[in-house]
């Protein structure tokens, strides 16, 4: 039984939702409108909201000053590396948990979480020494495998989570019919799996490009993603609003796009599993 | 059945993952104990020798650690504060049948998604900046002096910011939570004539309460550490350093490895404080 609800309730309720949405999103919406502004448009009193003269002029000096491709490409780089190592290796690991679960399996994957749990400040100097040490300070290497650990975690139990659906009786009749475990998780557990394995990818290459502790702190020039990107605009280029704008639509952009095809995945990933 | 040898191959299976994180856990933490007990400055002087307790009783007692405790006390607290009211209001406006909800829920997510740095320059500069800021032509407009957030009011402003930032991520876990709520008790509440508030407090908050909680532990583990948001804003002046911040300066600002590690191992020891009891939900989610 649905419930029946009055056009004029649903009315308000869309009223209200819609005002408080755009609200919330507003910031993002202005970022995106000024990065289209001059510069003296930007700062303009009373502020113009969709009246100027519309200029792709911030996008370009925005790459030409400050080579934008580089930063872009090292956080595609960061982002998608760390991320298809980090499933590499997980992907093995939340197999075993979910179809040969032990005593122990559980302690194991809480341990992980836990792992997760360690304040990045805590262990900073360490690994700052270490990425000193083996030559690694700045360099995308060391970071891929720094954000792969950080969200490794999350990808075990990502995936622990989605291979526990895959009904086990499958597995058995595939075993009854004589496939070897070679063939049983090359032919019949890995299509099934795909889904959870591209949901699992696409949370944690998000979580990767937003990433702002180790990328800001272990990074200067030639491994800096757009968070050290942006951040360099701090200041007095903040100042310049229109070209802030530009590069931070820029910087956003495809993850914002992203983001919206992970919003379900985003509540079992950040909660791990504890709600669906 | 898992037999013995299925049983050896899911072991190796796991092992690269384990013996993963058991380094990325042991070998950090390890030396983060090693250094803290030392008096440890690499730009003056290097390694100085064994000190005992001293970094860590230096670190408490330093003029900046209590409003560090204290300033991350008031970010933690008023973020989640201001995530979970909002978000509950917010999820249950969603759970509402309307027009166009799935862009809604969009526009409402789309902060989540907004890298660190970008939000908080964004909101520094565009929106509280005094002069140009879009809340200072408010201001203006309403008759009022345009306020210097970030230096008057720093530890609202990096609220303000933060929750921004988190409100998405409260209003998506509680809005699925609220999604799976059997409507027919709702209605049948309702039929009984159970007024709107009698409702939400008897049927609503009780089967909330589990996400609720998750929501809050999660995001304390994340809001201890906030970092970006600060280094980008203030820079820990106007009193917006946290402990995190603190560190921070102590190690890499200050190379005071020695000080800055006891402060490490204080922080540890706090995130795990809160981290227990979320892996206490989480794990008996797993028995289930």
């Amino acid at each position: 039984m649905s419930r029946t609800v009055t056009t004029q309730r649903k009315s308000f309720n869309t009223a209200i939702a819609w005002v408080i949405g755009l609200l919330i999103f507003f910031p993002i919406l202005w970022t995106i409108l000024t990065s289209f502004k001059t510069e003296a448009q930007a700062i303009a009193s009373p502020p113009l909201f969709l009246n100027f003269d519309w200029t792709l002029e911030n996008y370009a000096v925005v790459q030409e000053r400050s080579d934008y491709m580089r930063f872009l490409w090292n956080s595609v780089i960061l982002a998608g590396g760390s991320t298809i190592l980090g499933v590499i290796i997980a992907v093995p690991a939340a197999w075993a948990m979910a179809f040969v679960p032990s005593k122990r399996t559980k302690d194991i994957l809480l341990w992980m979480l836990s792992t997760k749990m360690l304040p990045a400040v805590g262990v900073l100097y360490p690994i700052y020494l270490l990425f000193i040490r083996l030559g690694l300070l700045d360099s995308r290497a060391g970071l891929v495998v720094v954000l792969m650990l950080i969200n490794l975690p999350i990808i075990v139990w990502m995936l622990y989570t989605y291979f526990r659906e895959i009904p086990g009786e499958i597995l058995e009749a595939a075993r009854m019919d004589g496939a070897t475990l070679k063939e049983e998780i090359l032919y019949v557990l890995t299509p099934m799996a795909i889904p959870g394995i591209a949901s699992t990818v696409l949370l944690n290459f998000i979580l990767a490009w937003n990433e702002a502790f180790w990328t800001l702190n272990l990074t200067a020039v030639n491994a800096a993603p757009l968070t050290a990107f942006i951040a360099s605009y701090s200041s007095p280029e903040g100042l310049f609003f229109a070209k802030l704008s530009a590069a931070s639509t820029m910087a956003i952009a495809p993850i914002l796009i992203l983001g919206w095809f992970s919003q379900k995945q985003l509540v079992r990933g950040l909660t791990f599993g504890a709600v669906k | 059945m898992a037999t013995q040898h299925s049983r050896s191959v899911a072991r190796l299976m796991m092992a690269p993952a384990v013996v993963l994180l058991l380094g990325w856990m042991l070998v950090p933490l390890t030396m983060t104990l090693y250094f803290s007990f030392k008096k440890y400055l690499p730009l003056r002087g290097g390694d100085l020798g064994w000190v005992g307790f001293d970094n860590y009783v230096r670190f408490v007692s330093s003029s900046s650690f209590w409003p560090a405790v204290q300033a991350t006390l008031v970010i933690v607290g008023g973020v989640l504060a201001i995530t979970v009211v909002l978000g509950i209001l917010l999820a249950m406006l969603l759970d509402q049948p309307m027009w166009g909800q799935g862009v809604v829920r969009i526009l409402v997510i789309a902060p989540f998604f907004v890298m660190p740095t970008v939000s908080a320059l964004v909101w520094k500069n565009m929106f509280m900046d005094p002069i140009n800021g879009l809340l200072a032509h408010l201001w203006r407009f309403f008759g009022a002096e345009p306020v210097s957030w970030l230096s008057e009011a720093s530890m609202t402003s990096i609220v303000m910011i933060v929750s921004w930032q988190w409100l998405p991520f409260a209003t998506l876990i509680l809005l699925t939570a609220i999604q799976s709520l059997d409507s027919e008790q709702l209605e049948a509440a309702e039929m009984d004539g159970a007024p709107p508030l009698k409702r939400f407090y008897h049927i609503i908050l009780p089967h909330l309460g589990r996400a609720i909680t998750i929501v809050i532990l999660i995001q304390t583990i994340f809001l201890l550490s906030i970092f970006a948001e600060i280094f980008v804003t203030t820079g820990g002046a106007f009193g917006t350093r946290t402990l995190t911040y603190l560190i921070f300066q102590r190690v890499l600002e200050g190379q005071n490895v020695g000080l800055g590690s006891a402060g490490g191992v204080y922080a540890i020891i706090l995130a795990n404080i809160v981290a227990i009891f979320l892996m206490r939900i989480v794990g008996k989610n797993l028995d289930a």
